[in-house]
């Protein structure tokens, strides 16, 4: 009998701890002039520097710096007055110098939070997500395993190595032990994961691709059975590459480790992989102790002392924070919960708040971008901006609002948009699309709608309101549709006398 | 008493993946072990209104400005590599590893 995830979690209360790598987007390295271009022709981005060459040296960039103190800054955590980089020593050929310079003992920012919330049983729920440090490394660089069938290390004959990664800025986000989530463990970890990577990108100091792996997350997790209150042993689940992993990672493990502990077995602390078809983990190298790195203090390196003042200054900088953000123009735009989250999830809260501000109503702009557009660009596997643009959105809708358009001409107009058939205005012309606002030409199409349809006009005439729909309908039909409804229906009930 | 052990030196050769034998071991931790008690007597000598310091020189925020500047040419990269293949240094099989 195993555990499902609803059982486990009856049992064993999870401990979440997350660990996220983010590549800065420098455009030079963390400690020579290489580019960071991604995809480049192997070892092309390479120097003495980076390749940890005999008597090369090493210089700190200084954007890397700052853009490192920023995320501490986002993070709400205290900067550091005196920071030090540190080898990690390991023999491992991802780097070609035999240690990474690392931060160790004295990270940069240390003792920060992130508030995050999710969709609890009885509504949004509230986790502050305490923040340890938030410290300055370098990536490593990439390997190619060759020979075997998996393509992984294990019967591999060789490996291949390509340094242009080695020497990438990488900032290390580590989180304190996150307690008491019980059954929402996988959400909070996500929800983590994605309120990092709003800050991030809204600090503009990463792309923040998990896909491209410039957002990297272990997710590690222990189980303790309910009310022992004792932490159990932890596993860490590697470079989870998305947020529905990062989710599915975690959700993983506490029915692993729970169906272990239910057997008597123990949970080992190790390294483990996510494999993203079945959402499990299997296991990698067991972990090397701390100290097997020797880590000690980088002599080809100064110390970083940032003053309050240059402090100060990056402060001023920040960005208004994603969460505020999103609760200023919700208020504003009077959305409900479900439809903001549909926004965000959807990333379009940029689109529509530009088109916004080109004179768009919030609700049409949101109900566009989100309906329509989303629709096309789903099928089509594009984003909704690289069909039509935020311009072309807001004068139709503009359109719509002085009446030259109707909606259904509108969706004529957008899908000519998208078809490359020009602007608005192109589509509008050359397909023919205009209103008929014209009152005589409307009435006239109104007049031969009652000569065709004596009884019914005689119907309405006696009262009977509902049955204009039939008129109404032929006028539409006569006017290829390109009639305002609501202005037949306001013209032929006067001509009727209701 | 010794300020490194025997096992210390041989826990130190297995990371650096270093196969030693046993009369290399006992040789070595003697040895390192006098290298170690010599650095013991330079901490000796640093009174306490000595800071500790990883670095010669009384600076900091050294630093570059974000700019690009040439890499070597992968020929040039490659150049000390003992072997390589496909523009990638070529090593050998990690074992029991990932």
């Amino acid at each position: 009998m195993s555990l499902n995830y609803d059982q486990a979690i009856e049992k064993y209360e999870p401990t979440l701890g997350l660990e996220v790598h983010v590549e800065l987007n420098t455009k030079s390295k963390m400690f020579c002039g290489c580019a960071t271009e991604f995809g480049a022709q192997p070892n092309t981005q390479t120097c003495p520097v980076c390749l940890g060459l005999p008597g090369a040296l090493p210089v700190v960039n200084k954007k890397a710096i700052e853009s490192s103190i920023l995320i501490g800054l986002a993070l709400n955590c205290s900067i550091a007055p005196f920071s030090r980089f540190a080898r990690k020593n390991y023999f491992y050929p991802d780097m070609p110098k035999n240690f990474q310079t690392s931060q160790y003992d004295e990270p940069i920012c240390v003792n920060g939070f992130l508030d995050v919330e999710i969709e609890a049983d009885d509504g949004m729920k509230s986790f502050r997500i305490e923040i340890e440090r938030v410290h300055m490394e370098e990536d490593t660089g990439k390997s190619l395993h060759v020979g075997g069938s998996t393509g992984r290390i294990h019967g591999a004959e060789y490996s291949l190595l390509d340094y242009n990664r080695a020497g990438i800025p990488l900032v290390e986000i580590v989180t304190k032990i996150v307690p008491n989530t019980g059954k929402y463990a996988p959400q909070v970890a996500r929800a983590y994961v994605a309120a990092l990577r709003d800050i991030l990108r809204s600090l503009n100091v990463s792309d923040v691709k998990m896909e491209q792996g410039s957002l990297r997350c272990d997710v590690n997790l222990s189980l303790s059975k309910i009310g022992s209150g004792k932490l159990g042993t932890r596993s860490e689940t590697k470079n989870v590459n998305s947020l529905r992993s990062v989710e599915r990672a975690a959700a993983g493990e506490v029915i692993r480790q729970a169906n272990r502990l239910e057997a008597g077995e123990r949970i080992v602390q190790e390294t483990r992989h996510f494999l993203e078809e079945s959402g499990q983990t299997r296991p990698g190298r067991s972990k090397e102790q701390a100290e097997d790195y020797r880590y000690f203090p980088e002599p080809d390196l100064v110390p970083v002392a940032p003053d309050a003042k240059w402090i100060e200054e990056l402060r001023k900088t920040l960005p208004e924070k994603p969460a505020a953000r999103r609760k200023r123009l919700q208020t504003a735009w009077s959305v409900p919960d479900k439809e903001m989250a549909a926004m965000v999830n959807a990333e379009l809260l940029d689109t529509v708040e530009e088109t916004v501000k080109l004179g768009a109503d919030p609700t049409k702009a949101r109900s566009w971008w989100l309906g329509e557009v989303s629709r096309v660009a789903n099928d089509r596997g594009v984003l909704p901006t690289e069909l039509i643009s935020v311009k072309d959105i807001a004068q139709v809708i503009a359109l719509i609002a002085s009446g030259e358009l109707t909606d259904k001409l509108a969706r004529q107009v957008v899908e000519g948009v998208i078809a490359g058939e020009g602007s608005p205005s192109d589509v509008i012309s050359k397909r023919g699309l205009k209103v008929v606002s014209d009152d005589s030409a409307l009435m006239k199409a109104i007049e031969d709608a009652i000569a065709a349809q004596p009884d019914t006009a005689e119907r309405v005439r006696g009262g009977n309101i509902p049955a204009a729909g039939a008129l109404i309908g032929a006028v539409m039909k006569a006017t290829g549709g390109q009639a305002d409804a609501a202005k037949v229906r306001e013209l032929l009930l006067k001509h009727l006398g209701q | 008493m010794a300020a490194i052990s025997r096992d210390e030196v041989a826990n130190l050769a297995r990371l650096a993946r270093i196969t030693m034998s046993d009369a290399e071991l006992d040789h070595l931790a003697g040895e390192m072990d006098v290298i170690l008690g010599a650095v013991a007597r330079v901490q000796e000598v640093a009174g306490a209104d000595v800071p500790a310091t990883s670095h010669p020189l009384a600076v900091n925020n050294v630093s570059r400005e974000d700019v690009v500047t040439p890499s070597l040419t992968p020929a040039e990269t490659l150049s000390g590599a003992p072997a390589s293949e496909d523009q990638r240094f070529k090593v050998p099989q990690i074992l029991g590893e990932e």
